[in-house]
């Protein structure tokens, strides 16, 4: 299980980084979800993968009766998937009016800013 | 504190005043914050009582305090600037809105306390920024937000996996707590990797060496005034982030840093000066200005050293006030000439010659003149490199010393100094309009000055920054309560 994840994290990073490199706007995008997926990943298996109840604690007791699963990455993944999704809606809305204002799906062709 | 300013726009009407109001507030704030913590003392929060290492705690130490105190003077500054350049088109999409959802997010970047805060800090500014950019909506803004947007993304995604790295190997992202258990993780060549993608991801937003590209492509597009703020806060947050984790969170790897920070530094100001010689726009000419001047604040990191860290925070603070000053004073040469190329302008310390001090002033600091703040920065990061052995990097930075005072003189020669080149008809700009402008600008570059003519308490003060950034233990027994 844990060898697949990181194989699944390291071949969506290869990925996300080809496709960023790419001269199109969709492929960039895809690359930038790609990104954020594999980041994703990555915090949400850094706590190791167990296989156990959750951690709460009886009524009753101090402490849980078995190790569980640590709930701080999954917070934390919770919070970045929001913020993944949002920034790609807005990158999303903004490739397409770039592609609006300058007519091709070629990053080549954004030379505005260059002289 | 900074959400609390934000809340209070957003109507479209009054907004240019409740701007104004909102970072007077600010500024009053972070002075009293200031007030309480400068003398070397360390406040910290814990939010919803949760105690430091499991809760969301803000540590306001001198540097985050200092720096909080700058973005407040420039957010005051630049709302008065806004109020009067801003068009009520702009207004009504919610520019102010924006703007403190950037201040929110520059001030928590500062004040936060643990790693994953700190991402999500950088995500709020960089999305108020994202927008900032492409408010108005022109094809280069267009353009140079897709570049600013996609570095700015990986970036992000870098620092997230740095994040999830250290979270995995120590089980903990409280800064504090990190910098206690890290050094007794064994596998330094893993720690030493998350420590350079979080470099990485750091350098992209401060605008280092081999990955500020974004930088100059997006920087001259949006509003003259928005340009002014990014160039003041942005890329210097990145440049807290470096210091803050450098010193907290790895200084036992100092050695394996030290080198990759002096050459990147050299790097840095080199390429950017070279950048900005060969420009003619008068804003790109000075976003180049903006990565060179990086180079210098990751070079005083680099030793290392109390007195390298010192000149670094000078140099911050004085940097923030010239730069911003330099925009300022380009936005009027734009309102008044409609261009900003320098071919194009001329004869302007004929027609307006307190606009031509407004501009010689920073202008001057920035090359590192006498007796301007710039050169005592920049002396006391040559003799703090001098001391800590870093003689080639040394040599650089003096060489682009004078490749700056280069390109300003260019821009003096050009803007100022030359006749005009087609005797066009100067615009009208309302007195109000100019006032605007010029009196964030004067006092920005009358700040310069008092920086340096108060050089004695000024230096002594960053110094004490500088002596508490290098003693960790401070830091960590005040977030952690004692307990270590």
């Amino acid at each position: 299980m844990q060898i697949s994840l990181a194989l699944l994290i390291a071949v969506l990073f290869g990925c996300g980084f080809y496709l960023i490199m790419r001269r199109s706007y969709l492929k960039v995008i895809l690359g930038i979800m790609l990104l954020s997926h594999a980041a994703n990943m990555l915090v949400f298996t850094s706590a190791g993968i167990v296989r156990s109840p959750a951690p709460l604690v009886p009524e009753g007791m101090q402490a849980a009766e078995a190790s569980g699963a640590d709930p701080v990455p999954q917070a934390l993944v919770l919070t970045a998937i929001v913020i993944s999704f949002g920034v790609t809606a807005f990158a999303l809305v903004l490739f397409r009016r770039a592609y609006d204002v300058v007519g091709t799906d070629d990053i080549d062709e954004l030379r505005h800013t260059e002289i | 504190m900074a959400a609390a300013c934000a809340c209070c726009t957003g109507r479209p009407a009054p907004q240019r005043w409740l701007g104004v109001l909102g970072s007077a507030l600010l500024l009053a704030a972070s002075s009293v914050l200031a007030a309480r913590v400068l003398p070397g003392r360390i406040e910290v929060l814990a939010a919803g009582g949760w105690e430091a290492p499991y809760g969301i705690t803000l540590v306001a130490d001198g540097l985050s305090a200092l720096m909080v105190l700058m973005s407040g003077i420039m957010a005051l500054l630049m709302s008065l600037f806004s109020v009067s350049s801003i068009s009520p088109r702009r207004l009504k999409d919610g520019y102010f809105f924006l703007y403190f959802v950037l201040l929110a997010g520059v001030n928590g970047a500062f004040l936060t306390g643990d790693l994953f805060n700190l991402y999500v800090w950088f995500e709020v500014l960089l999305i108020a920024s994202f927008v900032l950019i492409v408010l108005g909506g022109r094809g280069a803004q267009i353009d140079g937000a897709v570049k600013y947007v996609t570095m700015n993304l990986l970036g992000s995604v870098i620092f997230l996996s740095a994040a999830g790295i250290l979270y995995g190997k120590t089980g903990t992202l409280n800064l504090a707590d990190l910098a206690q258990r890290l050094p007794f993780y064994e596998n330094a060549s893993l720690r030493q990797a998350a420590g350079g993608m979080l470099l990485v991801a750091f350098g992209i937003k401060a605008g280092v060496f081999p990955l500020f590209s974004w930088l100059p492509a997006s920087y001259h597009t949006p509003p003259h005034v928005v340009t002014a703020l990014f160039s003041a806060l942005l890329t210097k947050v990145g440049v807290y982030a470096l210091i803050r984790t450098m010193t907290l969170i790895f200084p036992l790897d100092q050695a394996y840093f030290q080198p990759i920070l002096l050459v990147v530094a050299g790097l840095t100001m080199v390429t950017g000066v070279l950048g900005a010689v060969v420009q003619y726009d008068l804003r790109r000419l000075l976003s180049f200005h903006i990565v060179s001047q990086i180079g210098y604040l990751v070079f005083g990191l680099a030793l290392f050293s109390a007195g390298g860290l010192a000149a670094t925070i000078f140099f911050l603070v004085h940097v923030m006030a010239a730069k911003a000053a330099l925009f300022v004073a380009g936005a009027l040469a734009h309102y008044l000439r409609g261009t900003s190329d320098l071919k194009q302008l001329g004869g302007l310390l004929e027609s307006r010659p307190a606009l031509a001090v407004l501009f010689a002033l920073p202008a001057m600091s920035l090359a590192g003149l006498p007796p301007f703040s710039g050169f005592l920065g920049k002396l006391a990061l040559v003799q703090a490199g001098l001391a800590g052995g870093a003689y080639f990097t040394v040599a650089v930075s003096l060489g682009v010393s004078i490749l700056t005072l280069y390109s300003m003189t260019k821009i003096w020669n050009e803007a100022f100094w030359k006749p005009a080149p087609a005797p066009g008809p100067e615009r009208r700009i309302s007195a109000w309009r100019a006032w605007g402008v010029a009196l964030p600008g004067g006092v920005l570059a009358l700040f310069s000055i008092v920086l340096a003519v108060a050089a004695e308490a000024s230096f002594s003060l960053c110094l004490a920054i500088a002596e508490q950034l290098l003693d960790p233990a401070v830091y960590i027994s005040a977030v952690l309560g004692g307990e270590s």
